[in-house]
């Protein structure tokens, strides 16, 4: 999932990879870095997303260097779309992009499976999440601080670590602003209150 | 001139002992025969301008356009050879066009004009080619909102977006000028043609770059250069040619448009007014050259 | 595992028989597996003497699930025509994508006509008839509306088998069942488009939306608007549905028999 708040952006991920019932991976990192400020959260085949996510990372770092600038969110959204829509066949991606720049501000979007793009507020996807539409709808509130986003997002991974199998394990997070990312972790034997910044 | 008979003028692959393209000196040439085109980068927009030289009267006046539209938001105005001209134009559509089909976004003016300058340099290093006969003239505003990804739906935060730096913008007019080597620069105000000149120190005297020119300033200036610089050619006729390109709570929305009619001949009449009162000084101004 | 490096990877010959190497032929049929995923429901519009009016939910159900609340389904295409997407979200981008370019080499040179939505209608189902017999259907179901070349109102459909059709009312969808009936009743043939003002076809397209929202489990109460006119479109992307009628639940007890 992925959430706007006052300063940029967060995302975050439990950290369960399965293949059937079987924990293939249990400290996976979903989050993915595509340029500086601009990461995705993968849900779905690891391997497409991986390929989409790898392919998108090296547009982005062409466009910075061909065009003297950083690629935009919206540059990021508009590649993953592309990818995601004209392989729709093939793939079995759900993709949350978010991402900071100094000129938009946080962003996030969300490219379900189909490859449709949508912009939104907060997104969430993959498995887990039709565990939590009701919490997240209920918690959901804009312009929030850091340290509110940050118990949005835990409370809601939390939930849906709780009822969906195919979730588990710790929870990680990256938060994007004008000072960079920074990484987050939670860990389920510290009741995921730790240890926090990395 | 010192090229010719000494073969080194006759293949574009092909330098001069002194490290000369003749070939592109001469494509130089075709420009320097051509109408005179301006473009003027105002503080809230940029006008580009031209002189079209009437080569029949059989010409339906008002048609055949030779400033073009690009993208939605650039437009390119050329002087030299026409058709050059048009697969110039053609060529930086299928750039813009490209740009959006990957990107979902228009192409910033600044990446069309590297795109141009890469694609017209490569026609000086071939022998098979020559090079384009043109110096074109690229206008553009690039949009200082926040654009949407084209076809997206949804439109996230009802407060906007968190973490937002004043000041971090990356947008707004800007003009490039293109010349058969390939060179480009950016310009504050940008001319070529025949009267180039006599354009150039016209657009110098509007300090330009102290930003504080407005668009229908630039429109009227941009006129009155174009008919200054045609004095001199006096015996031939011609049209001139007004295009715009305002901020998005400007006239034009940030597109690229043909100047109203009523705004044309406004400056146009103010054009002719000048240069009557300036019959004398010019002939001042003359003398200096 | 053997050391033939060809067999690793498939069924051992001796046990489950020589392998079929038919699955590795490349030169069978194109398959492009294609079910919507992420879908929009219902569009409903109706001529009326001076333009049209069209209306859609803006809702994207990602199954029964109501996932996207804030998506529009109708889009401007020009100052003349709106053109309304029922099914999948994605191939309805692609398409707004599509008429963007369109537009904008439309617009290359100004002199020339603007499109109108007979034209735009002409495109649309030529675009997917074409996606259809290349067995690649865009699977939506499109109503273009707005004014024909003789500034006349127009209202027309597109499918993803590239069928069209035209009457004074359309509906896509569960529109087609719950809607054209109520819309018919008000306008039963082109020759009634004439009688009809513009209060009352966006009233009877309100009307319908209301009775969808019913009705249809895959719609919502929030949807968007348009009116073309000789004098531009109007569009309103974020209304919500007025005056619905729930009170006699109050009356209602048991399903039969029961009273208390």
């Amino acid at each position: 999932m992925a959430i706007n708040f006052k300063d940029g952006v967060i995302l975050g991920a439990d950290s369960r990879t399965t293949t059937g019932a079987y924990i293939a991976n249990r400290v996976t990192d979903k989050l993915t870095q595509v340029h500086d400020t601009i990461w995705c959260c993968r849900s779905g085949s690891a391997a497409d997303t991986q390929a989409v996510a790898d392919i998108v990372h090296y547009h982005l770092g062409m466009y910075g260097i061909t065009n003297e600038e950083p690629p935009t969110t919206q540059t990021a959204a508009a590649i993953f779309q592309e990818l995601c829509y004209s392989n729709k066949d093939q793939l079995s991606a759900g993709m949350i992009i978010a991402g900071y720049d100094h000129r938009h501000g946080g962003q996030v979007y969300s490219i379900p499976l189909g490859g449709s793009l949508h912009k939104q507020a907060y997104a969430i996807g993959g498995s887990g999440s039709t565990y939590i539409y009701g919490y997240c709808d209920a918690n959901w509130r804009e312009n929030m601080t850091e340290e509110e986003g940050i118990k949005f997002v835990k409370g809601a991974l939390q939930e849906a670590i709780k009822w969906d199998g195919s979730s588990g394990g710790v929870i990680r997070m990256v938060v994007l602003t004008a000072k960079g990312a920074q990484r987050h972790l939670y860990l389920p034997d510290q009741g995921y209150q730790g240890p926090g910044r990395q | 001139m010192t090229s010719i008979g000494t073969g080194y003028d006759l293949s574009n692959s092909v330098f001069s002992p002194d490290g000369r393209n003749f070939q592109v000196e001469y494509a130089v040439k075709a420009v320097e025969n051509g109408g005179t085109a301006v473009g003027i980068r105002c503080k809230d927009g940029i006008v580009l301008a031209l002189e079209k030289l009437v080569t029949s009267k059989l010409l339906k006046p008002g048609a055949n356009k030779r400033i073009a539209t690009v993208d939605r938001n650039i437009g390119v105005v050329s002087s030299g050879l026409l058709p050059d001209g048009r697969h110039f134009v053609s060529r930086a559509r299928d750039e813009a066009a490209q740009w959006r089909q990957l990107y979902k976004a228009p192409i910033p003016t600044s990446a069309l004009a590297n795109r141009m300058g890469s694609y017209v340099q490569a026609y000086t290093l071939y022998s098979s080619v020559r090079p384009f006969g043109v110096t074109a003239i690229i206008g553009g505003w690039d949009s200082e909102a926040e654009l949407p990804v084209d076809g997206q739906v949804g439109s996230g935060p009802k407060v906007g977006a968190g973490g937002k730096k004043d000041g971090a913008k990356h947008s707004g007019p800007s003009l490039y000028m293109i010349e058969p080597s390939g060179l480009y620069w950016g310009y504050y105000g940008a001319a070529t043609g025949k009267g180039r000149q006599i354009a150039k120190s016209e657009l110098e005297k509007l300090n330009l770059a102290d930003g504080q020119l407005s668009l229908e300033e630039g429109v009227k200036e941009a006129a009155r250069i174009i008919y200054v610089a045609h004095d001199d050619n006096k015996d031939k006729e011609f049209e001139l040619e007004l295009t715009w390109i305002s901020s998005l709570d400007g006239p034009t929305k940030g597109r690229h448009e043909e100047v109203p009619k009523e705004l044309k001949e406004e400056a146009e009449r103010l054009a002719k007014k000048a240069l009557e009162g300036e019959d004398d000084d010019e002939e001042e101004e003359k003398m200096e050259e | 595992m053997n050391h033939f490096p060809q067999a690793w990877g498939r069924p051992r010959d001796d046990v489950y028989g020589s392998y079929d190497h038919s699955h590795f032929q490349t030169n069978g049929p194109n398959q492009h597996t294609q079910s919507p995923i992420v879908t929009g429901t219902s569009v409903v519009a109706a001529k009326f003497k001076d333009g049209v009016v069209i209306a859609a939910d803006n809702l994207a159900s990602y199954g029964s699930l109501a996932r996207f609340t804030d998506v529009k389904r109708l889009r401007k295409f020009n100052d003349q025509v709106v053109v309304g997407f029922g099914g999948d979200v994605s191939d309805m981008q692609y398409l707004d994508r599509l008429l963007l370019s369109l537009d904008i080499r439309e617009n290359y040179s100004s002199t020339e006509n603007p499109l109108n939505a007979k034209n735009l209608h002409t495109y649309l189902a030529k675009v997917m008839y074409k996606r259809r017999s290349d067995f690649n259907p865009l699977w939506n179901h499109l109503l273009i509306a707005g004014l024909d070349g003789e500034d006349k109102p127009f209202l027309a459909s597109a499918d993803l088998l590239g069928t069209t059709f035209s009457s004074p009312t359309l509906a896509t969808g569960f529109g087609g069942h719950l809607a054209q009936p109520i819309l018919r009743k008000l306008l039963p043939d082109e020759a009634s488009v004439e009688r009809v003002s513009e209060e009352q076809a966006v009233e009877v397209v309100k009307e319908c939306m209301k009775v969808l929202f019913y009705r249809d489990a895959r719609s919502m109460d929030k949807y968007s608007i348009a009116v073309i006119k000789k004098d531009g479109v109007e569009l309103k992307e974020d209304e919500k549905l007025e005056n619905q009628s729930w009170a006699f639940a109050e009356r209602i007890r048991g399903y039969g028999t029961q009273t208390a």
